[in-house]
């Protein structure tokens, strides 16, 4: 139950992009074509599920028991970095079809705040273990959902006739904000279903 | 206040060892082989992932080419020298390659193409195609709505007066115009032969006329004018043959739709060295025009207004003698 919570939190109501303006880097940036958007999305998830658990292990098992809770920030950046390395390397051998997919974006996820977002989100929330992995996975299926709709609406804005000084980044840009002030609609949800 | 130094550097030293234990592990255990030549050749490759070679970027070109899938000339932005370098790495014989560039096989533009209907849908010509073929009434022409000016990575085509051209100066060969064209009226040509038929309607005379002013009407003109059988009609079209076109532009002066074209600034001229003329009026023998007088063991002269440029002159000529510029 409250895992399942988590998850219609994570991808509705708090949404990580759209309601907390996590990731907007690539966002913005690998959203112009619905594929690439998909390709994106899917490293993202499976960053954001591993990196949410072995941060949190090492919060409560490394950092709580020495007392040096306050290194969490360096230390959840070290995890994530060798973490998405490591992920780079074993599908570039295990699944080449995989890597010429999505093994470009793996190096841009690191620096992701989406990333990083969700690991401390998770210690501050007081997640237990479970509930960390799916909120890990939930934010990343808030980031597939909003970068795969953004991708759709930004390919029919290519060809809709936009003023010549709105084209390209600033309608983008316009774009995304009403996206955010459509999901606002579901900040009601939560009340309504407890 | 030390145990508040010690455990920090304890702790992030050791998550910073181990995770560099392994990685170090992981990129053995997990290393993919790759052939050194890769790495080399992607160096020497421009960089810009622009996509023209069809390969999905500078990176996966290299391995394409190391592995033989993709030609050494495959880069088009390189040029000569990039296809050198690339040649020694891959320890080949670089053969030059005339340099290509794209056509737009239409001249009916606004003025001279008619138009069955008003389009007022998507600006794009894969849209505009699915209606009956697009608004103008020749079927093959141009829609002049320019998804090939998206397309291109150069800003080498642009759409003027409804008709798409290419820049031949900035054209790259790259191909992604011609793959996006829907009606597949742009073709790679060498940059060399000045002289096109822009034209690929299939259809009859007068059905090429009520739909088009500029239309080819397969009145096969060109075809007596040519002395070098370069030029067939086939279909109901004109069409040249670029390995027998010797750009003397006679095509082009007697089609009477202006279909042909050529710039008749570029027209070249032979001109004859004095010093080396001996005099023994093989070139005005061979000469299919006219243009060429002299008398025998005399110096021979080149008539500016007769001659077209044909370079038959400079071929059969056995001292070298003759220059055309």
């Amino acid at each position: 139950m409250r895992l399942g919570l988590i998850l219609i939190s994570a991808i509705f109501i708090n949404n990580f992009v759209l309601s907390r303006f996590l990731g907007i880097c690539p966002f913005l940036g690998v959203s112009k074509k619905v594929e690439t958007a998909i390709g994106m999305s899917l490293a993202v998830t499976f960053v954001m599920g591993l990196a949410s658990v072995i941060s949190w292990m090492v919060q409560y098992y490394i950092l709580i028991p020495l007392g040096i809770g306050y290194m969490q920030t360096i230390a959840f950046i070290l995890v994530i970095a060798g973490l998405v390395q490591f992920v780079e390397m074993v599908i570039k051998k295990t699944s080449p079809t995989l890597y010429q997919a999505l093994g470009v974006y793996l190096p841009l996820i690191t620096t992701n705040c989406a990333v990083l977002g969700v690991a401390i989100l998770n210690i501050q929330s007081n997640y237990n273990l479970i509930e960390t992995l799916v909120h890990g996975i939930a934010g990343g299926l808030s980031f597939t959902l909003a970068i795969v709709l953004f991708a759709g609406v930004r390919e029919r804005l290519e060809l809709a006739p936009i003023p010549k000084s709105l084209e390209g980044f600033p309608i983008a840009m316009i774009s995304a904000s009403l996206f955010s002030i459509a999901f606002l609609g579901f900040s009601g949800l939560l009340s309504g279903l407890l | 206040m030390i145990n508040n130094i010690i455990w920090p550097v304890i702790a992030l030293g050791g998550i910073a060892v181990f995770f560099g234990i392994v990685l170090a592990y992981a990129s053995k255990k997990f290393a993919v082989e790759t052939d050194p030549r890769v790495t080399d050749v992607r160096n020497v490759l421009p960089g810009a992932n622009c996509g023209g070679c069809g390969y999905a970027g500078c990176d996966a070109l290299a391995d394409a080419i190391v592995k033989g899938d993709a030609p050494i000339t495959a880069c088009p932005v390189g040029g000569e020298e990039l296809i050198g370098k690339i040649a020694e790495l891959m320890g080949v014989e670089a053969d030059s390659n005339e340099r290509q560039v794209a056509r737009v096989i239409c001249c009916g533009d606004n003025n001279n193409a008619k138009e069955k209907y008003e389009y007022q849908g998507i600006q794009d010509c894969k849209a505009a195609e699915m209606l009956a073929g697009g608004s103008k009434s020749c079927r093959y022409g141009c829609t002049g709505l320019g998804t090939c000016v998206r397309e291109c990575p150069f800003d080498a085509i642009h759409v003027v007066n409804g008709v798409a051209v290419v820049d031949e100066e900035k054209c790259t060969a790259c191909s992604k115009c011609i793959a996006a064209c829907p009606k597949g009226i742009i073709e790679l040509v060498p940059v060399s032969k000045k002289v096109r038929v822009l034209c690929k309607n299939l259809e009859k005379g007068k059905a090429t006329m009520q739909a088009c002013k500029v239309g080819c009407i397969a009145c096969q003109k060109c075809v007596k004018a040519c002395k070098f059988d370069a030029i067939k009609v086939e279909n109901n079209v004109a069409k040249i043959d670029y390995s027998k076109c010797v750009n003397c532009m006679m095509c082009a002066e007697v089609c009477p739709t202006k279909t042909i074209y050529a710039n008749f600034a570029d027209r070249q001229k032979a001109f004859i060295n004095e010093d080396k003329c001996i005099g023994c009026t093989i070139c005005s023998k061979h000469c299919n025009f006219g243009a060429i007088e002299g008398e025998l063991k005399g110096k021979h002269k080149v008539l500016d207004d007769k001659c077209v440029g044909c370079g038959q002159c400079a071929v059969k000529c056995p001292k070298d003698a003759i220059e055309i510029r």
